[in-house]
């Protein structure tokens, strides 16, 4: 399944709406766009992942880049994903300690209570 | 003798197939179905180690995952053809508490962190998971319950 990306901003946030499989073969166009996305100066980032339905640690990797990224311009990337089976992905790797993971895009933008 | 073995290029766009064939493959042995996703996960995992290996060796061989059901059990290898001395299987990062995390001011590109990136989750997902390295290759097995052998 291919991967779908869609942008909107919403009070300096850029928020990515990801939809499909992340895996190998399909991390390279998310690495991409985060990384246009931070050079056109888009520092505070929303990844929506309420529509993947498949992440490997190939996307992880790709994700902690971003992170990286937005780190360098003290910027942000917060996750927005209530699926157990993603967010477990993130568990077993422990970055549940490194991304603010949320429930909802409201949740995120407003810095509230995280999973 | 493996029920069912899937032999493809190591190149990235086929790794999905392998999971679905491993998914379909767990569901008829009988595997959970709470236990399909592990089995998805895990094999796309140690086939998309297996294609980065053989990708940044230049080995064009194909990648090797062979599938069987014995003693109540899907049993899983995916194999690679790089020897030893030329792979470097980095340590399975520790998971739990106490966890190695990958170096966040470090260069994450770098495939080896993604290695052990990839091993870490096997091995967080996967009760029964073994890796071996040889001069002829590697192989990373893998087994999970399953209910029935139907398959044979």
């Amino acid at each position: 399944m291919d991967l779908s990306l869609a942008t909107r901003t919403v009070d300096n946030n850029t928020i990515i709406e990801v939809g499909g499989e992340i895996d190998v073969y399909t991390a390279p166009k998310l690495r991409e766009q985060l990384v246009s996305l931070v050079n056109a100066g888009s520092h505070h980032l929303i990844v929506d992942m309420e529509g993947v339905e498949f992440l490997d640690s190939t996307g992880l990797g790709v994700l902690v880049g971003g992170l990286k990224r937005v780190r360098a311009y003290d910027g942000s990337l917060k996750l927005v994903c209530t699926q157990e089976r993603i967010v477990k992905i993130f568990r077993i790797t422990g970055l549940t300690k490194v991304f603010p993971i949320y429930t909802s895009i409201e949740e995120a933008l407003a810095g509230g209570p995280r999973e | 003798m493996p029920t069912v073995e899937l032999r493809f290029s190591p190149r990235a766009e086929h790794v999905r197939t392998a999971r679905l064939v491993a998914a379909a493959f767990a569901r008829r042995v009988g595997v959970d179905e709470d236990l399909l996703d592990e089995v998805r996960l895990a094999v796309g995992e140690a086939c998309s180690r297996v294609v980065g290996l053989h990708r940044r060796h230049q080995h064009r061989e194909p990648v090797t995952v062979t599938l069987s059901s014995e003693n109540g059990r899907l049993c899983v290898a995916v194999s690679d053809q790089i020897p030893q001395e030329a792979a470097s299987l980095p340590v399975p990062v520790e998971l739990g508490n106490g966890t190695a995390l990958p170096d966040l001011e470090g260069d994450f590109d770098n495939e080896t962190q993604l290695d052990a990136m990839a091993l870490a989750v096997i091995n967080g997902l996967v009760d029964d998971v073994e890796i071996h390295t040889g001069l002829d290759g590697g192989v990373v097995r893998m087994s999970w319950p399953a209910s029935s052998e139907r398959a044979g």
